[in-house]
């Protein structure tokens, strides 16, 4: 069984992300690879939970005291180990121990250049402000440890036979832990009780994936009949289960009774740490894993770390500082040899060494080599690392703040995850996205539906989603009283019309005062938790007025059989059936929005509600006739029932109402008459929109009901939780036709039905979805015939497959069902032109020996522990088959707002973006165009194979096709290529053989489409394409089937948004709306690279012009390492005087304000050509510093040969030239100044100053032999200190001030054109750039 | 450079406004709306264009060209005169001197050098000893001191530092002043006589005082024991530097100048910067002010050859000069302000030749802001 286990999670690493992501694929390779995989070296390995009780007392001490234990340590030292420890990881990093190096070299005396304490101060600093992060991080982790670990929870004392409170981090393995509503779940642990009666219990995962919507949780079999609860003293089985693994997705393991009788357990079993329990009033369980072997705790992957492509480079440069260093110090070392060489016999000036010897001049050459490591040490710009570091913190931070990435309805803002990437961002040349929730809202909104072949078009419901569009979204919070009232048709319409009115203004008022919000607040308890539910636009459905009228024909007692023709009875039977199947096929949670996290149910199941149960029976049976009357009776009941009494009876009175010739009356009669009436759910005019279920009057029918729906106010308003937003849409589309999903058990469901009340269905199984299926069932129990019924809802695609083509008997009704089917078929192609989503909508009857025959095989494999899935998904399948085509569902996923401009903006900005989605080719490419990534002046190439060989063959036709009309006379500008391609042709296209023909067709296109596509294909695709063009490739997407694509990209961006945490958690930046992307990119991305490559120049241009000072002055001290500089002030340079500019340049530089880089997206390319940081920009920026370090050393060389001049007289002004010529230098370099640059850069200037004064002045044997006093002084009283100053720096920047201003008058990039177009209008600047 | 003053319009909010700004509401992540946190503050755009480049260009040639006139003019009206007298000529007086002498001859060398002024010396002058190819700014060298013994500690008079070694001990009595760079202390004494038209000689009065700076002399350089002028007892139980030939405190009889105070000893202690060097050795005051301070005629250097340079191929000299506000004679720094003026000045004028031709192209880019 272990290896078992051990294949299984095999299978699952590979498939990287969860469940979502495995195709069928997959599953056959993996499958393959089960013979060949050997176990390892853990092989087998599972745990074996004791329970902490007396009696296990000498197993579990054997056995349990080898799991860790609650408490969790996030912290990396005490406060012991941190100054060893974090020494000791600083010394992980290169650059740290490069200092060392250069230290421990200070210490060798032969070697020595300056005095040994001088080179430890730049190790130190960087030592200590590194050590001082490290601390206050760590110590804000500890404080969050402390506080988590001290939590009381109930936990069950052995001792004390009871359960007493006790802190998070004394919890064991085994403990049993009670837990009420609201606490937060300590340890993971498997459900062994639970207050509910159906041993349920419901947990808010938010902490852990930030998903709102309730889990249901399910007491391990067996354990819910032990009583009202459970006591731990009786509980005597042990549970065995797999190791601690992070899969947050899977457990399994099993109870072990002490009869040996063994019972599966699986993911429905396990309380996560960290969840919340909601909606029980109290659960008991057992703890598996605690602590850090939590798998909340497991999948917590603090924050990531990758290396951003100008790191890459910068990389390389560093090491040609490093032969740079090299060359240099080779040089000195040989001409110190042959300086040496040139005497005949020891000159004074050379000492001896100390024992009175000279040195030999090849060994002296030796050493003076090393010395020169020392003293050029700077050369290497370690100081860089650190300073990136500062500058990338200080561009997240603004990012972070600015407020153009802020949703003010999420009330969130972007999240950088990963924080060293922040320049890729202006570097992106391909984007990867999603669609659904990416590019889309991921709001679902039922749009129309055909049923049984007819078209129901819904136009009264577009209007009102075309409306939704105009007004600004924020409203969808709001919730209006109005609507609760019952208005016919007429106010209806009008009331769709008000809309935008009335709701804008009200929305500008909500925008003003809080106080309204407050409230609508007090209206609805719990406003902050609207996330969860559905907005108002997804909840209200306009009717079909068609559709309606035949729906309310059938709850009217006056349709009669002949009324209707033999398909329209049919027609009617699949509209009752395809409402009830919207309702019913699903996983919706209903609750109340008054009792917040209150699941609605009804706890006494067994009463149902009795007014409607004989009623009912009759409608059915009145179906049940019509079909007996039909030649093509389907399922026949065989009772063929005339109308009761009590039926009669009631439909005199309905009789009576719908007789009036005009179906839509004043609703004064309505409502007069529904007062009379115990059923007025009935009594509704048929054109009456409700959009609350009848509760309370349902309530008056059913005393018994729960208090949660009779007691409080304003009840109603039922909120559906849905996993994905397509069923809350479709049990929201349902609810509008009065098929009121009521409310859910895990083996009941109410539906109100509007002409019959509440129905309870026994519910049989759920069959989730699944990608592979693509499809999910519900089986039940129909309440009325009793029948076993399976609802099945999913991708056309699949559904179509599965439907009934068995030859019928009858020839008409067989017609009708291929009609039926043409014609379902037709409308979906329709709908998914239209840019809908479509879902088809199927059923099933089983008989009693056919589903009993299911059943057993479902039962062997929901019980078996190996393979579960494997045999579940097999005896889906084979449930669902033979279906009967009720209709087809278009659901609309608004475009999000902002897109087409985006993705237009990004377009502009040279990124080629890719949409993988894996919806329908029609659907994608009807999106596509609506948010303008295919235009219509452009060709659409479509690429469909069903072989190899087609899809070889059909790609280079393309490509010959393309490359053609590129060349060829009819090719013009604007006419550009765009490649569709669905998932079957492109797992041709990615398999190796041609792959380089792919990637060149799609390098012709300017956008290409991958529909149909599998998650596992979304990341091959994105790796390829990274990989093989050597791009910088964006992901993004919302969904956990995006997270495998969104790891693999060199940036990944998540959404936030409606589908849980999974792509946020994986991703470097998560951003709430699509529309950021372009700020992000097209804004900040560009400044981070920018400002990023131009301060890494900086840094190089700096270093090499500072030490080459020191290099030059080797030339006339007999290559003797000397330094013409004071050693403070040459280790200070660079890390005082001149450290702070660079960086605030870094941070706050900005080449273009924003409105320009927003305005004219091309400015982008600069950045994805690296132009600020080419090797070339490298090299001339290498020579620039060459050529000031000469002119500042050789000015006043010429100036003070021949004088006087002391050594450390004559690194004064060198030293000062160097100063302001690197800061006059960044000033050039710098695009903006703002007053925070003139404060730094003068700061700077005036400490330089300052510090030389005030050492000069007060060091009067200190610092031996560089002796500074009086130096200073003076000099800064002798006029030609000033006139050398003054003449070497404009010499050394001359070059450069003239290469600037030459580039931007001769040679206008559009970079330095867009400088001025800033006082440009916008049609100027694109004919410029066109230019 | 012009100076485009980008001050986008300012959200009147403050930070703490924004931050306060709901009362009682659940602490909103909404960013600050501020001129900094969004990035709009009122910058300054240094934008190169032809407005401002060639006036910038012209008004740098305007200075310059002036300055480099006035340094230049300076440093021609600087007289200086120098004269070679190492003696490596076979023909020179010193031949015979620089070959025997090492640094442990006892018998002092004097040689004798005439030479010629041919203009007077009117201001004061500055008398130097140049040395050449003597590198003093080797790295050992210039470390091998002890600034504390020169400042007049006690115990490091007694224990000098170990970066003397190995000019550290003689003759296990600590050396006083120790190092490299006393040992090596140019020891060479100049007179300077001036031929009278009548073929007499007289001496030109030398002043050996105010040689050295100011703060070296009086801060810097202390001899030990403070005020107690017996020297010998304070050097007591020190050795001399190897290559001396006298102790410390018997370089001067004068005691403001003798011991570690000596103001040739100081001057000897500050070390060259380039290997060709010169140090202030005398100074010749003006006395009157009707007689120039050198007049124009024959003069004759005599030299105690004592400091060999001959191994390492050195050169000695003896420079006479006036002085100006800019120190010494030195063309070069007038020049270079002329020339780099001159620069400036061209280029101003190519890039106007450049910029009306090309100018048409690139209207907006003469709009000075």
């Amino acid at each position: 069984m272990g290896d078992q286990m051990q294949w299984a999670r095999f299978r699952w690493q590979r498939l990287v992300s969860a469940e979502a992501s495995y195709s069928r694929e997959d599953t056959f390779s993996s499958r393959r690879c089960s013979t060949t995989y050997q176990p390892s070296r853990s092989g087998g390995k599972h745990r074996t939970v004791i329970p902490c009780l007396a009696r296990f007392n000498e197993e579990y001490e054997k056995v349990s005291k080898s799991y860790m234990n609650n408490s969790i340590r996030t912290t990396k030292y005490t406060l012991l180990n941190f100054i060893p420890m974090n020494l000791f990881e600083q010394f992980h990093r290169a650059a740290n121990l490069y200092f060392l190096f250069i230290v421990v070299l200070n210490w060798v005396p032969v070697v020595e250049a300056f005095q040994k304490e001088i080179t430890v101060i730049p190790l130190v600093v960087v030592l200590t402000v590194i050590a001082f992060k490290d601390g206050l991080e760590d110590y804000r982790r500890y404080n969050f440890d402390k506080q988590i670990n001290n939590i009381l929870t109930k936990v069950y004392s052995k001792k004390h036979q009871q359960y007493i409170d006790k802190c998070w981090k004394e919890v064991h393995v085994g403990d049993f832990i009670r837990l009420s509503c609201n606490e937060i779940i300590p340890a993971d642990m498997v459900l062994i009780h639970s207050s509910d009666p159906d041993g349920i219990c419901h947990i808010e995962t938010a902490n852990l994936d930030g998903e709102t919507n309730l889990k249901q949780r399910q007491v391990v079999k067996g354990f819910p009949e032990q009583g009202f609860e459970v006591n731990p003293e009786k509980f005597n089985s042990r549970i065995e289960c797999e190791s601690p693994n992070n899969d947050l997705n899977r457990f399994r393991g099993f109870v072990e009774h002490p009869n040996k009788e063994r019972v599966g357990l699986y993911k429905d079993n396990l309380l996560l740490r960290g969840c919340t329990i909601r909606n029980t009033e109290a659960v008991v369980g057992i703890v598996v894993y605690a602590g850090h072997e939590t798998k909340a705790m497991l999948n917590n992957s603090g924050p990531r770390y990758k290396r951003s492509k100008l790191e890459r480079r910068l990389n390389v440069d560093v090491l040609w500082s490093v032969v740079l260093l090299l060359l240099m110090c080779l040089t000195t070392a040989i001409g110190h040899g042959i300086w040496l060489n040139n005497f005949a016999e020891d000159p004074p000036f050379v000492v001896p060494e100390p024992n009175g010897k000279q040195t030999q001049p090849a060994l002296a050459g030796f050493y003076m080599f090393w010395t020169m490591i020392i003293v050029l040490q700077v050369l290497i710009p370690i100081s860089l690392y650190v300073s990136i570091e500062i500058v990338k913190l200080g561009q997240i931070f603004f990012i972070q703040s600015d407020i153009d990435l802020y949703n003010k309805k999420l009330d969130s803002t972007i999240q950088c995850r990963a924080l060293n990437i922040t320049e890729d961002l202006g570097q992106i040349q391909y984007i990867f996205s999603d669609k659904t929730g990416t590019l889309t809202e991921n709001k679902m909104v039922f749009r129309r539906c055909s049923i049984a072949g007819v078209e129901y078009s819904h136009k009264d419901n577009g209007k009102r989603l075309e409306l939704y569009q105009d007004v600004d979204s924020d409203d969808e919070e709001y919730q209006t009283g109005t609507l609760n009232t019952k208005s016919d048709l007429k106010a209806q319409s009008c009331k769709t019309l008000n809309r935008p009115r009335s709701s804008s203004s009200l929305n500008t008022l909500t925008d003003r005062c809080p106080s309204l919000h407050v409230g609508y607040a007090q209206t609805d308890t719990h406003s902050p938790c609207h996330m969860a539910f559905s907005s108002r636009m997804e909840r209200d459905v306009v009717p079909d007025p068609q559709l309606l009228r035949k729906y309310n024909l059938i709850s009217s007692p006056s349709f009669m059989p002949d009324e209707s023709s033999e398909s329209g009875s049919l027609e009617t039977k699949y509209i009752i059936e395809f409402f009830l199947a919207l309702a019913v096929c699903n996983t919706v949670v209903v609750s109340y929005p008054n009792q917040p996290r209150q699941r609605a149910r009804f706890p006494d199941i067994g009463r149902t509600p009795l007014k409607s149960l004989e009623e009912v029976k009759q409608l059915f049976q009145r179906f049940s006739v019509r079909r007996f009357n039909t030649p093509s009776s389907l399922n026949g009941t065989d009772s063929l029932s005339n109308s009761t009494s009590s039926f009669t009876s009631r439909l005199s009175i309905f009789k009576t109402r719908t007789k009036t010739p005009t179906l839509f009356k004043g609703k004064e009669e309505n409502i007069s008459e529904s007062s009379q009436k115990d059923q007025p759910s009935e009594n509704q005019p048929p054109c009456n929109i409700e959009y609350q279920p009848e509760v309370e009057e349902a309530a008056g029918s059913l005393p018994s009901k729960s208090e949660s729906t009779t007691t409080q106010p304003g009840a109603g308003e039922l909120n559906y939780e849905a996993e994905s937003p397509d069923e809350a849409a479709l049990v929201h589309a349902a609810r509008a036709y009065k098929c009121t999903l009521q409310a859910r058990t895990p083996d009941q469901l109410t539906v109100q039905l509007a002409a019959v009340g509440d129905l309870n269905f026994q519910l049989l199984h759920i069959l989730p979805f699944d990608s592979v299926r693509k499809r999910m069932s519900v089986v039940v129990r129909h309440p009325v015939t009793g029948q076993v019924v399976v609802y099945s809802k999913g991708a056309d695609s699949v559904i179509m497959d599965l439907l009934d083509n068995s030859p019928k008997d009858d020839i008409q009704l067989e017609k009708i069902l291929r009609k039926i089917k043409e014609q379902t078929q037709k409308h979906l192609d329709d709908y998914a032109r239209e840019g809908l989503r479509t879902l088809c909508i199927a059923y099933k009857v089983l008989s009693d020996a056919e589903y009993e025959e299911w059943l057993k095989l479902h039962f062997l494999a929901e019980t078996s522990i190996v393979n579960r899935e494997e045999l579940l998904l097999e005896s889906a399948v084979k449930l669902e088959t033979n279906l009967i085509l009720l209709g087809a569902t278009g659901i609309v996923d608004r475009l999000q707002e902002g897109v087409p401009e985006t993705i237009e903006a990004l377009q502009k900005a040279g990124i080629k973006i890719w949409v993988l989605t894996g919806d329908k080719q029609e659907t994608a490419i009807n999106i596509a165009y609506s948010c303008k990534l295919l235009r219509p002046t452009e060709k659409v190439v479509t690429a469909n194979c069903n072989s190899k060989d087609c899809c070889e063959v059909l790609l280079n036709t393309l490509i010959k096709e393309i490359g053609e009309s590129v060349h060829g006379p009819s090719g013009g500008p604007g006419s550009g290529f765009s490649l569709v391609i669905d998932g079957k042709t492109l797992e041709y296209a990615l398999h190796e053989s041609l792959v380089e023909t792919f990637l060149e067709l799609t390098k012709q296109c300017r956008a290409v489409v991958c529909c149909r596509s599998t998650p596992l294909q979304k990341s091959q695709v994105v790796k390829l394409v990274r990989e093989k063009l050597e791009v910088l490739a964006l992901a993004i997407g919302d969904g956990a089937n995006d997270v495998s694509m969104i790891q693999v990209a060199d940036v990944g961006i998540g959404i936030s948004g409606q589908e849980g945490m999974q792509a946020v958690m994986s991703s470097d930046f998560a951003i709430s709306r699509f529309k950021h992307l372009s700020k992000l990119l097209l804004v900040h991305g560009h400044w981070c690279y920018t400002r990023l490559a131009n301060m890494v120049l900086y840094f190089f241009y700096k270093n090499v012009a500072y030490v080459n000072l020191l290099f030059w002055y080797q030339f006339f001290c007999g290559f003797s390492g000397s330094t013409m500089t004071n050693y403070w002030i040459l280790i200070f340079f660079n890390l005082l005087f001149t450290s702070a500019p660079p960086v605030i340049y870094g941070i706050l530089d900005k080449d273009f304000p924003a409105e320009t880089l927003t305005r004219l997206p091309e400015l982008y390319k600069s950045g994805q050509s690296s132009e600020a940081y080419l090797p070339s920009t490298f090299w001339l920026t290498m020579l620039d510093a060459f050529y000031q370090s000469l002119v500042c050393f050789f000015l006043p060389y010429f100036v003070y040969a021949d004088s006087d001049i002391s050594v450390f007289s004559f690194g004064m002004p060198i030293n000062t030239c160097a100063l302001l010529i690197i800061l006059l230098h960044l000033v050039l370099e710098s695009k903006t100044l703002t007053w925070i640059h003139a404060v730094v850069l003068i700061g700077s200037g005036l400490f330089y100053f300052v510090f030389a004064v005030i050492f000069s002045a007060t060091c009067v044997t200190c610092n031996s032999p560089a002796n500074p006093f009086g130096i200073m002084e003076k000099y800064m009283s002798d006029p030609v200190f000033f006139l050398v100053c003054v003449l070497t720096t404009v010499v050394a920047l001359l070059p450069r001030f003239l290469y600037r201003y030459v580039q931007s008058i001769l040679f206008p990039t559009p970079t330095c054109k867009a400088a001025q177009f800033d006082k440009m209008t916008p049609e100027e600047c694109s004919r410029e750039i066109k230019a | 450079m012009a100076s485009s003053y980008n001050a986008k319009e300012e959200d009147g909010q403050l930070s703490g406004a924004a931050g306060s700004g709901g009362v009682g509401a659940a602490k909103s992540k909404k960013p600050d709306n501020t001129a900094f946190k969004q990035q709009r503050l009122p910058a300054w755009q240094p934008i190169l264009t032809a407005g401002t480049v060639l006036p910038a260009f012209f008004v740098i040639g305007l200075i310059f060209i002036p300055i480099g006139i006035g340094l230049l003019v300076t440093s021609n009206n600087i007289k200086e005169f120098e004269i070679d007298y190492t003696g490596s000529d076979p023909a020179s007086e010193c031949y015979n001197c620089s070959q025997t002498l090492t640094w442990n001859s006892t018998k002092p060398c004097i040689c004798k050098v005439p030479f010629t002024l041919e203009q007077s010396f009117e201001s004061d002058v500055f008398m130097y000893y140049g040395l050449s190819n003597f590198y003093q700014n080797h790295r050992r060298y210039v470390k091998s001191r002890d600034d504390s013994q020169l400042n007049g500690d006690k115990s490091s008079l007694t224990n000098p530092s170990k970066e003397c070694e190995p000019y550290r001990t003689s003759d296990s009595k600590p050396i006083a002043p120790c190092g490299a760079i006393a040992n090596s202390l140019f020891n060479d004494t100049l007179t300077l006589y001036y031929i009278n038209p009548n073929g007499t000689e007289s001496v030109v009065p030398l002043i050996k005082k105010g040689i050295a700076w100011w703060t070296d002399k009086n801060v810097k350089f202390r001899n030990p024991g403070g005020s107690n002028s017996n020297l010998t007892a304070v050097f007591q139980g020190t050795s001399k530097p190897v290559n001396w030939r006298k102790p410390v405190y018997e370089l001067d009889t004068d005691p403001e100048n003798n011991g570690f105070i000596n103001e040739d000893f100081i001057v000897w202690m500050r070390t060259a910067a380039l290997p060709t060097f010169r140090k202030l050795y005398r100074l010749i005051e003006k006395k009157n002010n009707m007689i120039p301070t050198l007049q124009r005629g024959n003069y004759t250097l005599e030299i105690t050859y004592n400091y060999p340079v001959r191994r390492f191929d050195g050169r000695k000299r003896m420079i006479l000069s006036t002085i100006s506000w800019m120190g010494g004679k030195n063309p070069f720094l007038g020049i270079a302000y002329i020339t780099v003026g001159s620069v400036c000045f061209f280029l101003g004028v190519v890039l106007l030749i450049v910029h009306h031709k090309y100018g048409n192209r690139n209207n907006s880019a003469e709009i000075p802001n």
